[in-house]
């Protein structure tokens, strides 16, 4: 049974816990039986680096240990890059999505996943999408998530975001969110060889 | 079309409680408190709950106007954790003794000193002997479940139920949970009719000093000395297992949601090394499970949903053909072992079942205990079986400790 395994990369205040819960709601709605959306345990500060994650996956989750390795990175904060993609935190062949004005090639990587980047902070701005005078840059990414990694449809996106917040604020974000999927850059990795062990009995 | 919401624990907690409608709610708002509380504060403010919400000032006093209100009729609810209840740990010895369906959730967390606000299970399980029927919940669907048939079950045996559940793994974690239509609540559980054993038309003092011996009371009627009353919470603890399981079985028919009665079983038919553990942990260890059958080791779960009662009779059967048992806690009784642990040897003694046990004391204060984790530890576990070194062992899992 496949399960796929999304770290959200930002800042206390960027939304991180918000878009990991609305992730879990639009993949819900796609068909996916098992969801699950988790904080980071423990206190949180405004500012400070912090994730949260989405499970999903066609049965029931049994796992609530926390991601070692994700199959989705998704960066609200271009600073977090190094930190999110080091060795080990990204699956191979996995994907990374960046809120960066920067294109793929430009961001790079070690070539073992595949990036995506989208400049949510410019369409947030164009779309007067802020709070407190600093663009809102996690529903946009949630319209480069669904571009990417083509896992949560568009619509459903946005049934997941009507759950989570009132209509009138949810079409606002949503007008940001197209945008976002329309202008995501998509550079997909050469495909890496599965690991020996991996090959070798053909299991994961 | 079925209620499901992706809600965190503690919101199935909360709407459990709202479902069973107790007439009386009291809390003490500040940490180591959940937003369980803060729930059910708003759907009393919002009209949703016709309950008395009494916010007090203590973990103490929260437990202790559950009791009067019990006292005097009210079905109830509280919520707590970590030191918070270990702060009630008085009360929750007269709730007991003075059998009243007291129903309360207990968020698994970690207790000082050193502080700690993250998961384990040394809270609860540091309250065992409290006379209190204690049963972990391996999911937020679970959550939601037990809590509706706790309060059956305390309403039935007089004997109040801890509902716990893993802080912040579960009681922050959100996943899809089925909200049950409110006609089916009414169905298995009906509206509380009071126990009353206290009130203004008939004054009376209760719980008083009890004699080492059986007395006549003032109308020459031999009344029971405080060994038997004793006696007879232990008896009633005695039925409260086929209570428990009746009280399941029930509820699966009516929702066709079946959690186990005293323990669950995942793929145990035919294993060789069965893994075993109570709430989060054992559904993790049902992950572990299938990897070790990827492997071709022959592995199952066991896992313990109600603690008090020890599910004796439950284990001797379920533990029958194992060769190895790895138990996963999250707590320790310092100086000897995992209380898990020293339960089902005790419960295995002259049975069969001469299989080594490993006792991996293990996310202890919230560190992370990982699939993988758990089937290296189960396998070295299967390995010793014909190696030599068989003996009973405790092993700190993933624990740094020194040289």
């Amino acid at each position: 049974m496949a399960m796929y395994e999304i770290i959200w990369h930002g800042r206390g205040g960027q939304g991180v816990v918000l878009a990991a819960q609305i992730l879990a709601e639009a993949a819900y709605i796609q068909g996916f039986r098992g969801v699950t959306s988790a904080p980071t345990f423990g206190p949180e500060r405004r500012g400070a680096p912090l994730t949260a994650s989405t499970r999903i996956s066609d049965g029931p989750v049994r796992t609530f240990s926390q991601i070692a390795s994700a199959d989705i990175a998704v960066i609200l904060d271009e600073s977090l890059l190094e930190t999110a993609t080091g060795t080990g935190r990204i699956k191979k062949n996995g994907l990374v999505i960046v809120n960066t004005t920067l294109t793929p090639e430009q961001i790079g990587g070690d070539g073992s996943f595949s990036v995506a980047t989208v400049d949510a902070a410019g369409i947030a701005r164009e779309h007067h999408l802020s709070m407190s005078g600093v663009p809102v840059v996690n529903t946009p990414l949630l319209g480069a998530l669904s571009m990417a990694s083509g896992l949560v449809s568009l619509e459903n996106i946005e049934k997941g975001i009507r759950k989570k917040m009132p209509r009138s604020k949810a079409a606002f974000n949503f007008q940001a969110i197209r945008t976002a999927f329309e202008r995501t850059l998509y550079v997909k990795n050469k495909k890496q060889p599965e690991t020996q062990e991996m090959s070798e009995d053909g299991k994961h | 079309m079925n209620d499901v919401r992706i809600i965190t624990g503690n919101e199935a907690a909360a709407l459990a409680v709202k479902l069973a409608k107790p007439g009386v709610i009291a809390a003490y708002p500040i940490t180591p408190q959940t937003s369980l509380a803060e729930k059910l504060s708003e759907y009393v403010e919002k009209g949703e709950l016709k309950s008395e919400y009494v916010r007090v000032e203590s973990e103490h006093s929260s437990l202790t106007v559950c009791i009067s209100a019990s006292t005097v009729g009210a079905r109830v609810f509280t919520a707590t954790s970590s030191n918070g209840l270990l702060y009630m740990h008085e009360q929750l010895h007269w709730a007991a003794g003075s059998r009243l369906p007291v129903v309360m959730c207990c968020v698994n967390r970690g207790v000082g000193a050193p502080w700690s606000i993250f998961n384990d299970q040394q809270d609860s399980f540091s309250q065992r002997d409290t006379g209190w029927i204690q049963i972990y919940c391996r999911d937020n669907q679970e959550i939601l479940d037990t809590i509706i048939q706790a309060y059956r079950i305390a309403e039935e045996v007089y004997i109040p139920v801890m509902v716990c559940y893993d802080g912040f793994i579960l009681s922050h974690t959100m996943m899809p949970v089925e909200i049950p239509d409110s006609g089916l609540i009414e169905e298995f559980l009906p509206p509380y009719r009071p126990h009353t054993i206290l009130s203004p038309d008939d004054p009376k003092t209760i719980n008083p000093v009890f004699f080492p011996t059986r007395r006549e009371n003032s109308e020459g009627i031999l009344c029971d000395g405080y060994m038997e009353m004793r006696y007879k919470l232990q008896a009633a603890f005695e039925k409260s297992g086929e209570v428990i399981r009746n009280a399941s079985r029930e509820w699966a028919e009516i929702t066709g949601r079946d959690h186990g009665g005293l323990i669950w079983e995942y793929m145990t038919e035919d294993a060789e090394l069965i893994l075993t553990g109570m709430g989060s942990i054992a559904t993790e260890a049902t992950l572990a499970a299938d990897a070790l059958r990827d492997e071709g080791i022959r592995a199952g779960v066991v896992g313990i949903r109600a603690y008090r009662p020890f599910p004796k009779e439950e284990v001797a059967q379920a533990f029958k053909k194992a060769t190895a048992i790895a138990v996963f806690e999250k707590c320790i009784s310092y100086g000897y072992e995992g209380g898990v642990c020293s339960d089902l040897k005790a419960a295995f003694y002259g049975t069969d079942i001469k299989a080594p046990i490993h006792d991996y004391i293990a996310g202890l204060g919230g560190r992370d205990v990982k699939t993988g984790e758990i089937v290296d530890a189960a396998r070295a576990t299967l390995e010793t079986v014909g190696s030599g070194d068989t003996g009973n062992k405790t092993i700190w899992l993933n624990c740094y400790k020194g040289i």
